[in-house]
């Protein structure tokens, strides 16, 4: 398809090489490095849940085990593998042992990692039946029950109490939401262990435990069949522990995940290394089964200014494109973030608005664009809020977004209430049904102001991704040039539970995941 | 034809009363959800909640099913309550605002040294959107930030910042003033996060040293200085406001 906006496919090559040459210069550090919450991930997969008499979840009785004996950079998949050889127990088993005390899985006589691997295969396939089950399922469901054209009508949920949100998911869905994201209490990033059990408070939200998503599920599930279509639940898997709600997600099939190589480091001071560890394991899984990952790049919009930063946006995009391709993602699965940012005083700013949407569209022709709302200029003015939103939605339809993430009029004043996202179904149905096939209708002109402006961005992100390619990503975060946040290599929360592996270390999902597996 | 050649334009200020069209005429238009199924009975309900207010003639002029038993409403109504206006008093951040330059001159003149100021989003807020236009050096809305500022030195934490953390900082500073953010109101938390910052620099006798502030959209001065803050600032408010505060503050304590 010709470019509207005569973009230069050299320069989009060029910006995406270097790109993948940063992802994979990652790499080789990652493959050296595991994390307590990766390992905590693995134990997940297996099926080991619940908590000990002081409410710790299992998965972190056994890592902390494990570690305090000096026995992480070997992984729990050996040290689990082992102890079914010594005990004969299942894994479930071995971590209620371990839990009271009954067990030191690293003291047991040891095997060899070829003979633990062997021993801990089963649980491992069992596993995966559970995952390729959720996959079938949802597959049927879209089968049977059908889905919304794109974009997609996404909206959140946030009243801090699971059982308030369902009221609220239940409403959305009727109302005509395609995908509901429960909001977690602000905190929950920075948790290195994932509560347990249904939750009824929070701040901004509830926290993320596996138990909420299976009760979400069952509710959008419900919800879907009343309605004829599948609804999408959506949920973050960010923060310390990225990679084990991945396999929560995975377990109690979750459609969409936040999901974001650089949002961690950058927003929440987690250290670097051991995001980059987390989010490799984390995105395997997520492409394994299925699930669309939402990149966060809409963040750098509401720290920096949305017009002088625009092409830091489209680097973080590639750069996250690019990891997700050493996770074996497909495209249609790369919720690639961006957001309508810019200050509605600018002269031709819907102008700038438009031609940035379009080229993250035509650089990225598969993926399926995440566009997030205004939010940094919303006032408590909720009649222009509205107005700026349908703006924001006409740009959508028109550059042909996937997931709508919709504005709410009352942004900036409380977390939705039931008759704003109503109002905000509304706007954006009416827009996209009324405006339809203004992408294919409308052309641009020659060397005009959209034009110039996507090959400005385009020009200005290939810049900064060779000098990050030169630099290093680790250096460059270090100096700022994200969100004009910088973040040390050794500082930030979680680098304490970063570690190298030794050379009997592994961990058969990544294989399997990775692999024909798919 | 009723004789009225001029709009009546006078105000009773002891009596004041919604403005449509016509002095006092009361209009008000309001949006809210029942909780009850869609038809002529939610219709006539939201009529009467409507009049119970204290309005007369409310008129639905429309309502919508959202379904599961909720309804939405837009409904008019002639409001029959005044307010005396000219007996309201409202506690407001009494300083002169300066420009930035003249903030700058200000402190040369009359301080004679940098002032520090240290601001954080603190407790589980992760908003920084509010801390950043206040001390980044682009500011907002064509605003700039404290970092632009003369004589002034501005640290900004960013944000999930412990109180700890912040007093800790300003201490090791010397800090003249904290920046205390918020955004996240849910629950109040805001409430619980912004007193235990002013019980935390009491016990390490910090409070008559520096300059406490407080600001956030849903924070106002009043409410500051009922929590035992020095100010508040809403929204609408921008680096100016706050430095301008610091340092005519500054100087009217004697803390030079």
């Amino acid at each position: 398809m010709k470019s509207k906006l005569n973009l230069d496919p050299k320069v989009i090559d060029s910006a995406r090489q270097h790109a993948a040459s940063i992802a994979n210069s990652m790499q080789e550090f990652i493959d050296r490095h595991t994390t307590v919450s990766t390992e905590r991930t693995i134990l997940r997969l297996l099926g080991i849940d619940g908590i000990d008499d002081v409410e710790t979840p299992l998965p972190n009785v056994v890592v902390d085990q494990i570690k305090e004996a000096g026995g992480l950079p070997r992984g729990v998949s050996y040290w689990i593998g082992n102890a079914m050889v010594q005990t004969g127990l299942q894994p479930q088993e071995i971590a209620e042992k371990m839990s009271k005390g009954e067990l030191d899985i690293t003291k047991l006589e040891t095997t060899s990692a070829e003979k633990a691997e062997a021993a801990i295969m089963p649980a491992i396939q069992k596993s995966l039946e559970v995952i390729n089950a959720q996959k079938k399922a949802r597959e049927d469901y879209l089968e049977r029950l059908g889905e919304s054209r794109q974009p997609y009508c996404y909206v959140i949920v946030a009243t801090g109490n699971i059982y308030e949100d369902v009221i609220q998911a239940e409403a959305a869905g009727r109302q005509g939401a395609d995908i509901i994201a429960v909001i977690r209490t602000t905190a929950q990033s920075l948790l290195d262990y994932v509560p347990y059990g249904p939750t009824t408070e929070g701040f901004g939200g509830t926290y993320a435990t596996q138990e909420n998503f299976k009760i979400m599920r069952k509710a959008l599930d419900d919800i879907g069949e009343e309605v004829g279509r599948y609804i999408r639940l959506c949920n973050y898997s960010s923060g310390l522990c990225m990679a084990e709600i991945a396999a929560m997600g995975a377990i109690e099939r979750l459609d969409v995940m936040l999901n974001d190589a650089l949002y961690g480091i950058l927003f929440r001071d987690i250290n670097m290394q051991r995001t980059l560890v987390d989010q490799y394991f984390s995105r395997i899984i997520i492409g394994y089964c299925d699930i669309l990952f939402n990149s966060g790049e809409d963040n750098y919009l509401t720290t920096d200014d949305a017009y002088e930063s625009a092409h830091t946006v489209l680097a973080s995009q590639l750069i996250n494109e690019q990891f997700a391709v050493v996770a074996n993602i497909e495209e249609w699965q790369m919720g690639l973030g961006h957001a309508f940012e810019m200050d509605p005083s600018m002269e031709n700013g819907f102008l700038y608005e438009l031609s940035q949407a379009i080229m993250a569209r035509e650089i990225f022709p598969n993926a399926s664009l995440k566009y997030m709302p205004p939010t940094k200029y919303m006032t408590g003015n909720i009649f222009k809020g509205h107005v700026q939103d349908a703006l924001f939605n006409l740009i959508a339809v028109w550059s042909g977004q996937s997931l709508q993430l919709l504005g709410m009029l009352t942004e900036a004043i409380h977390t939705p209430h039931m008759q704003d996202r109503y109002l905000s179904i509304e706007n954006a149905k009416y827009i996209f049904n009324n405006a339809r096939d203004i992408g294919s209708e409308v052309t641009f002109k020659d060397n005009g102001i959209i034009q110039k402006r996507a090959q400005f961005v385009l020009n200005e992100a290939d810049k900064l991704l060779a000098d990050i390619e030169e630099e290093g990503l680790f250096s460059t975060i270090e100096k700022g040039k994200f969100a004009g946040i910088k973040r040390p290599y050794e500082g930030g929360k979680g680098l304490e539970g970063v570690c190298l592996k030794d050379e009997q270390y592994f961990n058969p999902f990544i294989t399997l995941m990775l692999g024909g597996a798919k | 034809m009723a004789k009225c050649e001029t709009a009546n334009t006078s105000v009773d200020l002891t009596k004041v009363k919604p403005y449509g069209d016509t002095m006092n005429d009361g209009q008000m238009e309001m949006t809210f959800t029942l909780p009850v199924p869609y038809g002529d009975e939610a219709d006539e309900a939201a009529r009467q909640l409507v009049k119970k207010m204290g309005c007369e003639e409310p008129s639905v002029v429309y309502s919508h099913d959202m379904g599961g038993g909720y309804t939405f409403f837009v409904v008019y109504g002639k409001c029959q309550h005044t307010i005396d206006y000219s007996t309201i008093h409202v506690a407001k951040v009494e300083s002169e605002v300066m420009e930035r330059d003249e903030c700058g001159k200000f402190i040369e003149e009359n301080i004679g040294r940098d002032v520090i100021i240290i601001g954080a989003t603190t407790g589980f807020d992760a908003h920084t959107v509010g801390i950043d236009a206040i001390i980044n050096m682009k500011g907002f809305h064509g605003h700039f930030g404290l970092e632009r500022f003369k004589n002034v030195i501005s640290i900004n934490m960013g944000s999930q910042v412990p109180n700890e953390e912040l007093i800790a900082k300003a201490k090791e500073l010397h800090a003249d003033a904290i920046l205390v953010s918020q955004t996240v109101t849910q629950k109040d938390i805001h409430i619980q996060n912004l007193t235990e910052m002013v019980e935390l620099m009491e016990a390490e006798g910090l409070r008559d040293k520096m300059l406490l502030l407080c600001g956030g959209p849903r924070i106002s001065h009043e409410l500051a200085q009922e929590l035992g803050y020095d100010a508040g600032f809403g929204s609408d408010t921008y680096a100016e406001h706050v430095c301008s505060y610091i340092i005519t503050e500054m100087v009217k304590r004697g803390r030079i």
